[in-house]
């Protein structure tokens, strides 16, 4: 479980954050939905202390890690895996070399079974083939599925996303829906995904969460958030409906 | 007028900023220089890409650097009648500025430069963040094996400049300006000590590690996509280059 109490945070004059309040239960999917800029990013990277806020604290199994000293961060992120936008893939390395990289760095397995568990992540995520290829050569659904492999790599209690299905078409995206349904139903952990995109939040959330404004402004079960009556709620739908309102050209 | 004052103000703030971050940068990178356990593999990795593979480079550059000196001074002494001193002078030339100098300012340009666009790459794509996340500290993970392997390649790419600077002054001077070889290698003997030698590769030793923490810290703390990342590239050039210079007249000044 993850408690967020409070939390602050400006960059140079810029209040991103201000004063976020969530609870993110385990076990399940939590969706934080907003719109782009929102400071969703900024959200998630505090949640593995990526970013020290102003104010606040997060809760992580019981700790505050705002207060936590380097050392300690550490460990606890061992405990965490991360699915960045566009993957982070290391590019100097093979899609097989991303997924063993926490379990060489982390781990003493031996080679052998560092390998066993690269091939059983990369079959996991459908990427089994692609083992050798480098990040460069892979389309961005497979990116997120390596990203998705990696992060799993330390069989870690909660795994953050940062907007997986952002820039994907919609059958890639969808598959990358069913993908992480699939793998938190599979391995029963915590999962905390952030977007923009409203379907998404829909298939895939169990608690839903709109940030906006730099604070929570609602939070419940889906349907509960979906007929909320929420002005940006209602944007979004809209939006879903009749695709984006187009400018009018004036002539 | 008062645009002009604005910005030589906000210059001014932005090395001052610079200098405070190579500073914070360098005593972070220190304190996990010495954080178990170490990583030999990577500092290798480093010395090789670095060192090794900038060999050829500073071969060329040492060889006609040699070799134009030799040129140069032949051309100034023959006014006195002291050929004989070339040799002295291309070697005394090589091992306490030419050598350290232009051996640091290739890297720069050759590795320097690469180090930054890399970094940047890895700040903006979130690789940074990535091994941050994945519990493995990139200031020990890229930064200390960058700077250690900087540290050392330079000065031991000077040895090779040095040397082959040398044989190219020799090769200009006896076999082409027919100075007798006999005083041309006697006067080096005679006048070139060992401490020559230190004291360039001290130098060395302190602009690698210098052109490196620059470039280090241009590009991990890049900002603003790949625009960021070729302006970073760029500046941590220049000012590699400009700070080895400064860093050069002031170790001449001190060490002697
Ligand atoms: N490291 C940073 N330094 C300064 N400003 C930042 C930084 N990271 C994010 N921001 C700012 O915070 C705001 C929210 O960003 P972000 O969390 O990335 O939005 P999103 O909801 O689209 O993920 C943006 O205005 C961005 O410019
Ligand atoms: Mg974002």
């Amino acid at each position: 479980m993850i408690e967020i109490r409070d939390l602050h945070k400006s960059f140079g004059g810029q209040e991103v954050l201000k004063g976020v309040n969530l609870v993110i239960p385990q076990g399940q999917i939590t969706v934080i939905l907003g719109r782009s800029g929102a400071g969703k990013s900024v959200l998630l990277k505090h949640m593995i202390g990526l970013f020290r806020p102003d104010r606040g604290e997060i809760l992580v199994m019981g700790k505050d890690i705002t207060r936590m000293g380097e050392r300690e961060l550490m460990e606890l992120r061992k405990r965490f895996g991360m699915l960045f936008q566009e993957g982070a893939l290391f590019d100097s390395l093979t899609v097989a070399e991303n997924v063993a990289f926490p379990l060489r760095e982390h781990t003493d397995l031996p080679e052998k079974e560092v390998q066993e568990v690269v091939i059983r992540r990369l079959e996991e995520v459908g990427l089994a083939e692609a083992a050798d290829k480098m990040p460069s050569e892979l389309s961005g659904g497979m990116k997120k599925r390596a990203a998705l492999a990696r992060a799993l790599a330390l069989d870690p209690d909660i795994v953050l996303f940062d907007e997986p299905t952002t820039g994907l078409d919609p059958v890639v995206a969808g598959t990358i829906e069913e993908l992480i349904i699939e793998t938190q139903r599979h391995l029963g952990k915590t999962f905390v995904v952030i977007t923009h995109d409203l379907k998404t939040a829909l298939r895939i959330s169990q608690k839903m969460a709109l940030l906006e404004g730099g604070r929570i402004a609602i939070e419940g079960r889906p349907e509960e958030v979906l007929h909320s009556g929420h002005p940006l709620l209602e944007a979004f739908l809209k939006r879903e409906r009749y695709g984006a309102p187009r400018e009018e050209v004036k002539g | 007028m008062l645009g002009a004052v604005a910005s030589l103000g906000a210059w001014v703030i932005k090395q001052v900023k610079d200098l405070g971050g190579m500073a914070l940068l360098c005593l972070r990178t220190l304190r996990w220089t010495f954080h178990l356990p170490f990583r030999p593999d990577l500092l290798l990795e480093q010395m090789e890409r670095i060192g090794v593979r900038s060999t050829p480079v500073i071969f060329m550059t040492g060889a006609f650097t040699g070799m134009v000196f030799a040129l140069e001074t032949c051309y100034a002494l023959r006014k006195f009648g002291a050929e004989t001193m070339v040799g002295v002078t291309v070697a005394l030339g090589m091992t306490r500025e030419l050598g350290p100098v232009f051996t640091s300012i290739m890297i720069t340009a050759r590795a320097g430069s690469a180090m930054a666009a890399e970094l940047g790459t890895m700040r903006i794509t979130e690789q940074i963040d990535a091994l941050a996340a994945m519990a493995v500290n990139p200031i020990k993970y890229l930064i200390v094996p960058r700077l250690l392997a900087t540290t050392l390649m330079v000065p031991l790419l000077t040895i090779v400049s040095d040397f082959v600077g040398i044989v190219g002054g020799y090769f200009v001077g006896v076999i082409l300006l027919r100075i007798n070889p006999g005083a041309f290698v006697a006067n080096i003997e005679k006048y070139t000590g060992l401490d020559d030698i230190y004291y360039g590769l001290i130098k060395a030793a302190v602009f690698g590690f210098l052109l490196a923490l620059v470039c280090c810290y241009k590009g991990y703390n890049v900002r603003g996509g790949a625009e960021g990342v070729g302006r970073a590239t760029t500046e941590s050039v220049v000012m590699s280059a400009v700070v080895i210079l400064m860093a050069d007249y002031i170790l001449t000044s001190l060490l002697f």
